[in-house]
């Protein structure tokens, strides 16, 4: 009757989304590129059939009993007004729960320590600092001694070791098809393994909020091959233009960007950034990266 | 010191939306005043309603506040759904969608969910468990005042120095001076401070009314699953809302004495906000829901003509939801980069949580088993929240497992699933108890025709908004984005989205109607149990008299009231003629009310670093307080004659 009428409308209410995004839209968060999305795609998908052994019974039944037990004065259903106990039945939906809870609990704890784990260990990582400004995003890599500005190449098949940080309000750094997000906070270097496994273009954005410009804080990830990376990289020392603390200052202004490379940046710039920002309150530099104020001498 | 804001901050210029709410509020403040010397009613106002001690009067009025709040954080959501409608509209402005998204955020939990569940409390508890009235009567008016006049201070904001803009959960660095020197957040902080003391005082007050004032007989295990829900809630704010306060106060030393408590510098830490935040915020989720399953208990089993199943699982579900509360806060920022250690406990307290959830689902779906299924308006929203609230739940669990957290976290995923549990969960179950105590409020009946319109509306409008959200979050749409290009594929389902908003929005408007049409053509409760109701709410006239109980009963076990009328049909039942004696009853005052009125000037006074207002209003609460320490006058005696002459007006034996 009218209530049957309610769930068919609801449930091809829902159906409509899925029907029509599957015209125009990506799923890029079920469509990952490399091991880190793969593994949370896995417990994504596993977590949603743990779920539905509840759920779905759960509305069956609702409709069950809504039609069994109207209130009509010809419905014949067993009618017990004082029944509110039943020992054995309570025990299957403690019991059910709490097993998948359990299985849940297992699957998480696994994957929450594999995830701070480079995804694979026979190759050796790259890292790449990213730095969320108001309201663009800087890459610099270390090894290479070059930089970018909201967009970011990275060899395929192997793993990066992204390092974050923030010298504007925290923000959180998220490629979907590649792995789940962290934050970027001022003062603070977080680490976060995230690796490609095929070569192409990847949605990247910021996911915290950060003011003004902060819808427009969308970058490109560019998996490469090995050899195309290097060849990028040399491009980039040969035709670009260094940055120096000027060009990072203006960068630092709160505004929008257009996609920028620099030949190299001033040593220690990350960790002069992280400094700054009270970095020396924290010990959560990742190792390599520690950097002594004194030494600035030294490094010059 | 040169004073940081100036007359020139006060009003803003040059956004239409502005002028319009200005023009608006000014016409509506002239039409009020207007009507109400008119009709001479200032007198009335201020006697039956502004001075009011009044539990029932308090949550009349708390109802029509929340309302109003729906309406305004409602439009908020119009709004930006209309500025997301399509990609690239320029509806509104980046900054003016922030301070739009920010305030519907924090208009919507603490200015309309939160008043509504106080509304409930106060209409039905004592009545439920057969008391005169809350045990603090004052403290329960000034809670009421403190949470007005907050909600105001946060909504003069819009016409008046700008309102906050970074998001309800203002963290800092954005909500610091540094990036954002307006008075703006000035305004979130402090409405949250003030309204806070009066959620703090509602916990304490009904905390001990429960626990001091319930009947003769009523053990803690006959008492209503409404009231249980209450308890837990009550204990929830107690050790919950003190948490906010501190952390808006240190935000507030921050920004207005150059403190450094959540700063970048000088040894500051966000992050320790962004974990005080959520030990309120966590909690504060269940004590929006726990009272809505105290509802859906009432009414499932009211409207399936059955006791509740499993009462004691109930019980101890509720209870166990109100200790694990404390023990998930982590998981609304498993992207902060705690240990895997801290990251995995946070994940499995979060499942844990969910199994008591489960729990109360199947009894609810066993209390309607072989019962007789009355679909009445609060019976359809019950049965809409349960599998709403069964999807929004398991989304819940599928956010909880932090690895996949990474991917769900501030993406349209967790819009959905947060507005699926608290619109179908907390709304849905507000509906369901204002209609179900609507003709013990006001001696009428809503229409059904009229809420059936509404609720369909709401239920269709529901999952064409939200559903697609879920699947937008697959996408890599984030939260706050206040445009998109059409790059990414968000356009179709952003559209159905808004579409969707746009019938609840229908939907509201015919719940208007319906209370509009009722007032007038509503069926008069004349029986004062319509519903055929089993708790001792339904034993008392609609509406109640001032007094409640003129003798207060004496009930034995669950469903106090059932089983009364159970008796008298057997025949069995013996009324004891107990002597009616005068009731000891408080008087009415105005100091709430003007104590509250100091602390919004403070209020307002601190919002615009004016210390001199600031230091004013407080001045003028402190001396609310001490006039208060004098007044020894404070209650009186309801004559035996007049509670007779009540009486017998009330049951038509005149």
């Amino acid at each position: 009757m009218k209530l049957s009428r309610l769930f068919t409308r609801t449930f091809l209410i829902c159906l409509v989304p899925l029907i029509l995004s599957g015209c125009g839209g990506k799923f890029i968060v079920l469509d990952p590129k490399g091991p880190v999305g793969e593994e949370e795609k896995h417990l994504i998908l596993l977590t949603t059939l743990l779920i539905a052994i509840v759920v779905i019974p759960v509305i069956i039944l609702l409709i069950y009993i809504i039609y069994r037990y109207r209130d009509t004065p010809s419905n014949t259903a067993r009618y017990r007004p004082k029944w509110g106990d039943n020992k054995y039945l309570e025990i299957i939906w403690w019991g059910i729960p709490i097993i998948i809870t359990v299985f849940m609990a297992y699957f998480t704890g696994k994957s929450v320590f594999a995830l701070v784990k480079p995804p694979t260990t026979d190759v050796k990582p790259i890292t790449i600092q990213v730095t969320s400004l108001d309201w663009k995003w800087l890459f610099q890599y270390p090894d290479q001694n070059i930089a970018t500005v909201n967009y970011v190449d990275i060899p395929a098949g192997r793993p990066v070791q992204f390092i974050l940080t923030s010298d504007a309000p925290m923000n959180s750094f998220w490629i979907p098809q590649l792995g789940g997000q962290e934050y970027t906070m001022p003062g603070m270097a977080m680490r976060l393994w995230l690796q490609a496994n095929e070569t192409g273009k990847y949605f990247g954005t910021g996911a915290n909020f950060t003011g003004e410009g902060f819808a427009h804080m969308q970058f490109d990830v560019i998996a490469k091959t090995e050899a195309e990376f290097n060849r990028w990289v040399n491009k980039v020392k040969a035709a670009g233009k260094p940055m120096d603390m000027a060009i990072y200052n203006r960068l630092k202004q709160p505004g929008l960007v257009n996609k920028q490379t620099y030949s190299s940046y001033p040593p220690h710039a990350f960790e002069m950034t992280l400094m700054k920002n009270g970095g020396h309150y924290h010990e959560r530099i990742p190792e390599g990266n520690q950097f002594n104020p004194n030494d600035t001498e030294k490094t010059k | 010191m040169e004073p940081k804001f100036k007359i020139s901050h006060f009003f803003i210029h040059g956004d239409p939306l502005i002028l319009g709410a200005d023009v608006s509020i000014g016409i509506a403040t002239v039409m009020i005043i207007f009507v109400l010397t008119y009709f001479k009613k200032w007198k009335w106002l201020w006697k039956e309603w502004l001075t009011t001690v009044d539990h029932k009067k308090i949550g009349i009025m708390y109802v029509i506040a929340a309302l109003l709040m729906l309406f305004r954080g409602g439009v908020d959501a119009l709004l930006m759904r209309t500025q997301l409608a399509l990609p690239n509209l320029k509806v509104l402005l980046s900054e003016h969608y922030n301070e739009i998204f920010t305030t519907h955020g924090t208009i919507m939990i603490l200015f309309m969910a939160m008043p509504l569940i106080f509304a409930m409390m106060n209409i039905v508890i004592p009545l439920q468990i057969g008391a005169r009235d809350v045990a603090y009567p004052f403290l329960n008016a000034i809670s009421f005042w403190l949470f007005f006049f907050g909600a105001m201070l946060l909504n003069l904001s819009f016409v008046i120095g700008g309102s906050p803009n970074a998001g309800w959960v203002g963290y800092p660095p954005l909500s610091e001076l540094q990036f954002n020197p307006g008075p703006g957040e000035n305004f979130y902080v402090l409405a949250i401070q003030i309204s806070g003391i009066g959620s703090l005082a509602t916990g304490i007050n009904f905390l001990v009314t429960i626990l001091k004032m319930r009947t003769k007989g009523m053990r803690l295990m006959d008492m209503p699953l409404f009231t249980w829900s209450v308890l837990a809630t009550s204990i929830l704010i107690i050790a919950a809302f003190p948490v906010i306060t501190v952390t808006m106060l240190l935000l507030f030393l921050d920004r207005f004495a150059g403190a450094h408590f959540f700063t970048m510098t000088h040894g500051g830490d966000p992050m320790m906000y962004i974990n005080l935040f959520w030990i309120w915020g966590h909690p504060e989720v269940y004590i929006v829901i726990l009272p809505a399953f105290g509802i859906f208990s009432e009414v499932t089993s009211v409207f399936s003509k059955k006791v509740t199943f499993g009462y004691t699982s109930m019980v101890v579900s509720m209870m166990l939801i109100s200790f694990y509360a404390y023990f998930t806060w982590v998981h609304h920022f498993f992207t902060m980069g705690a240990g895997a250690g801290v990251n995995t406990f946070f994940a499995v307290s979060t499942m844990i949580i969910a199994i008591p959830t489960g729990v109360k689902v199947f009894n609810w779906l066993l209390t309607m088993y072989q019962g007789r299924i009355r679909l009445t308006e609060p019976m359809l929203w019950t049965i809409a929240f349960i599998p709403c609230f069964a999807i929004g739940g398991a989304t819940g669990v599928m956010l909880s497992i932090a690895p996949a957290d990474y991917q769900y976290h501030n993406s349209y995923f967790l819009i959905a699933h947060f507005h699926q549990v608290l619109i179908g969960g907390t709304v849905f179950g507000m509906f369901a108890g204002l209609t179900y105590w609507w003709p013990k409020m006001f001696g009428f009946k809503l229409n059904e025709t009229l809420g059936r319109w509404a609720f369909w509306l709401w239920n269709i409008g529901f999952y064409a908004c939200f559903m697609p959200q879920y699947a937008l979050g697959f996408m890599g749409m984030t939260r706050r984005i206040y445009t998109y290009g059409w790059d990414m594929g968000w356009a179709p389902l952003n559209l159905i989205s808004s579409i969707g908003a746009v019938i609840m929005g229908i939907a509201f408007l015919f719940q208007v109607w319906e209370i509009a049409y009722s007032v007038k053509y509503g069926e008069r409760d004349t029986t004062g149990d319509p519903w055929d109701g089993h708790t001792l709410e339904w034993s008392l006239p609609s509406p109640a008299p001032k007094y409640n109980f003129a003798v207060l009963p004496e009930v034995h076990g669950r469903d106090a009231w059932w089983k009364t009328k159970e008796a008298k049909e057997r025949g069995d039942y013996e009324e004891k003629k107990q002597e009616l004696e005068p009731i000891h009853y408080p008087k009415n005052s105005g100091i709430p009310f003007i104590l509250s009125v100091f602390f919004f000037i403070a209020g307002f006074g601190f919002t615009f670093e004016w210390v001199w207002m600031g230091a004013l209003g407080l001045l003028g609460v402190a001396i609310c307080l001490i006039v208060r320490s004098f007044q020894y006058d404070t209650d009186y005696y309801i004559s035996v004659d007049e509670i007779k002459e009540t009486e017998a007006a009330l049951r038509g034996e005149v």
